[in-house]
């Protein structure tokens, strides 16, 4: 076989952690290999390592069959290996080209440079049928296409080996469609590409062969003809997965969220969400369909009394949320509860023991400490306790919170809020970033807090996710509810018509 | 990009600063060598001057009750993700506001008026502090701007104070009457001959344990009140206080307010404790030292006090040094301070790295 990467007995520890464990791998030219497993699996660091933002302890990296030392960034494209990340590189207010001559400018003043990779971004665009404006401010393109101007710098580069990290986490269907063409074209100019995923569906649609990663170690390598996404998800999580989750029909009960002509608008004075009206009673989950971007978050955060709506109202139990009220800390009082979509930037903080994120929002209970003064301990064996319930590994309370994985940092926000017996709760991408094990897991609990009689409005851009735990399901597009359905009685097809805009009297 | 540099928690709070300031006095060595002295003998005398002495010593503490102040002020800002330099002028109204109750209230004991002019100190600190606190809480006024802009206002307000309404009629300079005998905090060496121990006069007074207290309050403040998880919070992560119902403006504007508050422990240390009158130019620039021993304390409080023991050593010690040895002047020692306020502060992140470097691969794992 032909070698583009050869990974060789790549060992690194990150202190008690042992990321990689003596893991092999060998990438064959101009094939697509997708590398997958559950979040802290060492998919990360093994493509870090092989990125040269990590160094490994031990092992050898051979690119095209020969050794090679690779210690930092520059070192890695100097051989040929580019890397698209998650959080894309970008400066927003400069354009395309200035964006792909960044670092290689080619001397002090940019006019010659900037003509060559002018020249160079036809080729590159005309060989891989790429579209994109190269005069184009990047912060005006649509996500799909800044993805493209990542691509385009790791080509420009002189990338044979191109590394994607989960790059369909931020795409519509449409885009990520898109980009799979893209990486086919790349695959018959004899590039190699790598990508790392944890959506199954992607790994069958565009891999030839597919690495299973589990707790530091390659678990197997298989042709992804020979191989199905139920074994592929028993490989990462060692042991068999329901990736359908079972629900009995349930009646729901008394109406609790009553939102009527409810209109957002963001801190820019954009109209977010338009005339918004929608009940959750308790016992059911409402779904909100959408692409993201369309006031999902804008309106979780109205209802969370992040922001202030424009106008319309807010009935919880029966009563109405006066303007001045209306505010997160009496939201929680009255029971409505809120897991946020941005675990990172909102749910927790990142610099914070894991026991003090575990209380963000609710540092005035009185039962955490003694008048003013918070009592460490009540709080560090309160959460010892609450990682038990969910599982959360490691269960160390006094962990920066950083450095747990994504699975388990939503496990600790999830636990925070469900723990505190919500009448409503507010979800928002429950699953984000979440490994496949955890996902079951949340969303049994999830069901299970409906089958409590709690009312759960469910914001998620995994439309998967929301038709199979949602009864009812809302589609939103511009900020407009486009549509209503039950659960049971509709299709994807159906609902991407509603997201994209297509409402039923239109139809 | 490189990898996050992870260090256990010993050697961060303890070695990387250690090695910096090593590194600091290794490259002051040089300068003190450039101008033809033995870095040697300059050390001896630096160090005697400043702790070998009963007298040296008690000066290096009455600096360090100074430092201590400024660098809690701002490192409780600090914690909010503010950068207040305004301890200057926070220090300075400080002491217009003990100069106005001691000298409008003469009338009471110095149990009660000890108190309240130390409280008038905390409270023109805080006021002083919250005005550019408001604005960037509410306006995105930044701090950094009008606190420096506070610090001149300051300095002008208190010229025209002491020139023109403060001064005693027949006084010349420009300084207020002394306080009331009674208001005068007492000096250490008169406190220990109370209790017949006889030790070298100097400026140190009790202040000392009100910023050893300070610092202990600051430390229960923000590691584990619930005001200080708020600010904490507030200063990590902005979004995150938003979701959790903290308001960032409130956040602001009370930390800056405690902020200058301890600023104004440096004119209760200054005015009370030594000058017992309030002039000009007291604060002397160690408004911004308090930058440095915060940077330097890495916003901690026990870091603080211990940096705040360091740059009292430096002052005691490089006046001193200028005195013994005059080829190098008083500004030579500001050199040195500046060196080490640019290796412990600025040059940080080069000392982690190399002792993430030096540092065995065993002792990181257990960490």
């Amino acid at each position: 076989m032909n070698s583009a990467i050869q990974l060789i007995a790549i060992d690194k520890r990150f202190g008690a952690v042992h990321a990689n464990k003596d893991v092999n791998l060998d990438i064959a030219r101009g094939t697509i290999h997708g590398i997958v497993g559950e979040n802290g699996a060492g998919k990360s660091t093994l493509m870090s390592i092989l990125y040269g933002f990590y160094e490994a302890d031990s092992g050898e990296i051979r690119v095209g069959g020969r050794a090679v030392s690779i210690r930092s960034p520059a070192d890695a494209i100097h051989v040929g290996i580019g890397m698209v990340h998650q959080h894309f590189m970008l400066v927003e207010p400069l354009s395309v080209v200035e964006n792909v001559m960044l670092g290689a400018e080619g001397g002090p003043l940019l006019r010659k440079g900037e003509a060559k990779v002018k020249a160079e971004l036809a080729r590159l665009s005309r060989d891989y049928g790429l579209q994109i404006d190269v005069d184009a401010t990047v912060g005006d393109l649509s996500v799909g296409l800044q993805q493209r101007v990542e691509i385009l710098k790791a080509l420009y580069r002189g990338a044979d080996i191109l590394i994607l990290d989960e790059p369909t986490a931020v795409l519509t269907p449409a885009e990520a469609d898109a980009l799979f063409e893209l990486l086919r074209a790349l695959k018959t100019q004899g590039k190699t590409v790598i990508l790392i995923t944890h959506k199954l569906r992607e790994i069958m649609a565009v891999t030839d062969r597919v690495s299973v990663m589990r707790r530091g170690e390659m678990v197997a390598t298989l042709e992804t003809t020979n191989t199905s996404p139920p074994e592929l998800a028993e490989l990462m999580v060692g042991r068999r997965v329901l990736l359908r989750v079972e629900k009995t029909e349930r009646k729901p009960g008394a109406p609790l969220l009553e939102v009527s002509d409810l209109s957002v608008i963001d801190s820019r004075g954009v109209l977010r969400v338009a005339n918004a009206s929608f009940t959750i009673h308790a016992g059911e989950i409402v779904g909100i369909a959408g692409v993201s971007g369309n006031g999902q978050s804008e309106l979780l955060e109205a209802l969370a009394g992040m922001r202030q709506p424009v106008l319309g109202s807010i009935r919880f139990g029966g009563q109405e949320i006066a303007l001045d009220r209306h505010n997160p800390h009496h939201m929680r009082q009255l029971g409505l509860l809120h897991v946020p979509e941005d675990r990172l930037r909102m749910g927790l903080v990142s610099a914070f023991p894991a026991f003090e994120s575990a209380i963000l929002g609710f540092s005035d209970e009185p039962r955490l400490g003694h008048g003013p003064i918070l009592d460490h301990d009540r709080m560090v064996e309160d959460l010892t306790q609450k990682m038990e319930q969910y599982d959360v590994r490691p269960p160390a309370p006094r962990l920066k919170t950083s450095k747990f994985s994504g699975g388990n940092q939503q496990k600790i926000v999830l636990a925070r809020e469900i723990e505190r017996r919500p009448k409503v709760l507010l979800v928002g991408q429950p699953t984000r970033g979440v490994d496949i094990g955890a996902i079951e897991f949340i969303h049994r609990r999830l069901i299970a807090l409906r089958d409590a009689g709690v009312g759960i409005l469910l914001v998620s851009v995994e439309l998967d996710e929301i038709m199979a735990l949602s009864d009812r399901i809302l589609t939103m597009c511009g900020g407009q509810i486009t549509g209503e359905r039950k659960a049971s009685e509709t299709t994807e097809q159906d609902l991407g018509l509603l997201m994209a805009g297509v409402t039923d009297e239109a139809a | 990009m490189s990898a996050p540099i992870d260090l256990p928690k010993w050697a961060d709070t303890i070695l990387v600063p250690a090695v910096s300031v090593v590194a600091a006095f290794l490259v002051a060595g040089l300068v003190v060598v450039g101008i033809g002295e033995n870095p040697l003998t300059a050390t001896r005398l630096l160090l005697q001057g400043s702790l070998g002495t009963g007298e040296g010593l008690g000066f290096t503490l009455f600096y360090m009750t100074d430092f201590i102040f400024v660098g809690l002020a701002v490192a409780v800002a600090y914690h909010a993700g503010l950068f207040n330099i305004g301890g200057e002028g926070q220090a300075t109204l400080a002491g217009l506001g003990i100069a106005l109750v001691l000298n409008n209230l003469t009338f009471l004991p110095g149990i009660i008026l000890i108190p309240l002019g130390i409280l008038g100190a905390a409270a023109f600190g805080a006021a002083w502090a919250a005005i550019p606190g408001y604005l960037q809480a509410k306006r995105g006024s930044h701090i950094v701007i009008t606190t420096i802009m506070f610090n001149w206002l300051a300095s002008v307000l208190i010229v025209y104070l002491l020139v023109n309404v403060l001064r005693a009629p027949q006084n010349m300079n420009p300084e207020t009457p002394a306080f009331p005998p009674q208001s005068e905090i007492l000096f250490m060496h008169e406190v220990f001959a109370a209790f017949g121990i006889e030790i070298p006069a100097s400026q140190l007074n009790l202040t000392l344990f009100l910023a050893l207290a300070a610092a202990y309050g600051v430390w229960l403040l923000i590691y584990r009140s619930r005001l200080g998880y708020a600010i904490r919070v507030v200063g990590s992560s902005p979004t995150a206080a938003v979701y959790a119902g903290i308001s960032p403006a409130r956040i602001i504007v009370v930390a800056m307010v405690i902020s200058g508050a301890l600023a104004g422990g440096l004119a209760v240390n200054e005015l009370m404790g030594y000058q017992h009158r309030l002039l000009l130019e007291f604060t002397a620039g160690y408004g911004f030292v308090g930058i440095a021993v915060a940077l330097m304390g890495r916003a901690h409080p026990v870091g603080i006090v211990l940096a705040s023991l360091l740059f009292g050593i430096l002052y005691q010690g490089g006046a001193e040094l200028a005195f013994e040895q005059p080829a190098i002047t008083r500004d030579m020692v500001v050199v040195i301070g500046g060196i080490i306020i640019l290796f412990a502060g600025a040059l940080e992140g080069l000392f982690r790295r190399f002792v993430a470097h030096v540092m065995p691969r065993p002792a990181l794992a257990k960490a």
